[in-house]
């Protein structure tokens, strides 16, 4: 058991920053609500006090324990979860499954709290596929089956498989590569830092961008508000504050930060997309309306769900 | 038995409404601040209760009574009739056709009793939970109390959701988010046929609004296979 005050200096100046930043962010959406009183800036008010909230849960969680940690992030997929199986649609037979989905998110989080790394990457896509036909059959009603089994397993994929991945981050033991002064726990909670605090700016970034410079659009069949200029201006962005961040906050030096900056900025592009297509093939605009001016919590996890697992793979390949 | 209830609401129903359920409430401050009061809403699940009663202040939980069917709930199983009696707090009422009814006894009374000491009451108008996204035609019972009271405001409601999270006839819930839509609130009109017209619609309306989806009816791609090759 650790306390507050033998926490890591920088893991401390990095949480500082975080808060930092939505200070500025504060700031300025004030600043511009006086310039120009005429424009509606309750979206973005809304939006900036979800952020507050979102840090200060997700900070508190992540310095605490990693059993605090892991318990957040299965929170996390639980709503997550909860959001896609409401919105989509689904037979009345398969209520029993549904249990089933449930009850795999503690079994996840658990293979990741014991930091068996086999178990965990092959218990959802491997073990959940084979078992969740098994109550179906029981239950006997083929009129559906394919289209039931594969949505509900696709839900799993996304909600609780890749944000586990975020999870395990937290499990990362000292990397050979350490520099002096990092202890183990402290070392997976300054990955997860890295990982959630550079998808969220990335995401930030490319929205900013896109409504400074945005005029040719990307993909408009599926998200008519992305531009060409709001996607390259987030990578790019990332692609900086990757380099400056990730030799400070985690075992890569900075040409690997820099390339891993390119990877979760056009990663994060597209499971934010992913999502897009998922809510106009349902015809939603938004999965729920549980944090106020960002939509639901698929919504705001979407980037990560990309690049958790492309994050977690390249640090333990490159750097384990 | 009061501070069982509030303890009740306030360590087991609100929680599990708020977190493993998920609720989205769309106009909740027209919902009544003070008895007497009726609020009428549409019936697919046990759950719609207990999201209805975790909708209100603590402080008027007292106040907030469901009516239900006295030979569901008050007969047989006895746990469920002792959580109903003095949990969720329902005025038992007296169902035509039941096993319970006495002709020569009003069985509204009770109702009307508690609305008399200004009550809010929940009153389901379809008279018992339907399938889900159905709207049952609603029964007159509550026409004839509001004949009696021409003054208590009825506000409609409409859970949307719920009958999926745990339909009738299913053992468990699920935890699925819900939607709740609360309607302006509606008076006395003087005709109990055309007041009860005029709840059923606007219960109707704002049915329209929900978000979710409802039991998966569509033909797999097997079917469809099967029909077009029919056609051939």
């Amino acid at each position: 058991m650790r306390g507050w005050f033998d926490l890591n200096a920088t893991l401390l100046i990095a949480v500082g920053g975080i808060f930092a930043l939505l200070v500025a962010g504060t700031i300025i959406i004030w600043a511009l609500k006086r310039a120009r009183p005429e424009k509606d800036y309750t979206e973005l008010v809304q939006r900036t006090k979800s952020w507050w909230v979102m840090a200060a849960i997700f900070t508190a969680a992540v310095l605490v324990d990693r059993v605090a940690g892991l318990i957040f992030l299965g929170i996390v997929s639980f709503l997550a979860l909860k959001e896609y199986l409401s919105i989509i649609p689904t037979r009345r037979a398969d209520r029993r499954i549904l249990f089933f989905l449930y009850l795999a998110i503690p079994i996840q989080y658990y293979w990741v709290g014991t930091g068996w790394y086999g178990m965990f990457i092959i218990f959802v896509p491997v073990y959940m596929l084979l078992f969740l036909p098994l109550p179906m059959l029981v239950i006997g009603q083929t009129q559906g089956f394919l289209r039931a089994v594969g949505t509900l397993h696709w839900g799993l994929m996304v909600t609780v498989f890749s944000l586990s991945h975020a999870a395990y981050t937290l499990m990362l033991p000292l990397a050979p590569a350490a520099k002096g002064g990092w202890a183990e726990p402290h070392v997976g909670a300054a990955l997860m830092i890295y990982l959630v605090v550079l998808t969220q700016l990335n995401d930030v970034a490319q929205f900013v961008w896109g409504k400074l410079l945005g005029r040719h659009k990307i993909i408009p069949a599926v998200s008519p508000n992305k531009t060409w200029e709001g996607f390259v201006g987030g990578v790019l962005t990332s692609v900086a504050l990757s380099a400056a961040l990730g030799p400070w906050l985690t075992p890569i030096d900075w040409r690997g930060a820099a390339i891993l900056g390119a990877i979760l900025g056009i990663a994060g592009f597209v499971g934010d997309v992913t999502v897009s297509a998922l809510k106009r093939d349902l015809g939603l605009k938004d999965t729920s309306q549980f944090l106020p001016g960002h939509g639901g919590v698929l919504d705001r996890v979407d980037s990560l769900t990309y690049t958790a697992p492309l994050f977690l793979h390249y640090v333990r390949y490159f750097y384990y | 038995m009061h501070w069982l209830r509030l303890l009740f609401f306030l360590v087991v129903v609100r929680p599990a409404v708020l977190f493993l359920l998920g609720l989205f409430v769309r106009r909740q401050e027209l919902l009544p601040r003070q008895g007497p009061a009726i609020v009428v809403a549409n019936h697919n699940s046990h759950l719609d209760t207990l999201v209805l009663l975790a909708l209100f202040p603590l402080a008027l939980l007292p106040k907030v009574r469901p009516v239900a069917a006295a030979d569901y709930f008050l007969e047989g199983d006895s746990t469920l009739g002792w959580i109903a009696r003095n949990l969720i707090g329902i005025i038992p009422i007296r169902r035509r056709g039941s096993a319970l009814e006495n002709m020569r006894d009003d069985p509204l009374r009770p109702a009307a009793e508690a609305l008399a000491q200004g009550a809010i009451l929940i009153i389901y108008p379809e008279g018992t939970r339907g399938e889900p996204g159905k709207l049952a035609k609603f029964k007159n019972g509550v026409a004839f109390l509001v004949e009696r009271f021409p003054d208590v405001p009825v506000t409609p409601v409409y859970l949307h959701g719920l009958g999926k999270a745990w339909p009738k006839g299913e053992r468990w819930p699920v935890p699925l988010l819900c939607e709740v839509f609360v309607g302006t609130r509606l008076r006395w009109c003087g005709d109990r046929a055309q007041f009860v017209a005029k709840l059923e619609r606007r219960v109707q309306a704002m049915a329209r609004f929900g978000d979710f989806p409802g039991w998966d009816s569509e033909p797999s791609a097997a079917d469809e296979k099967r029909a077009l090759d029919g056609e051939r």
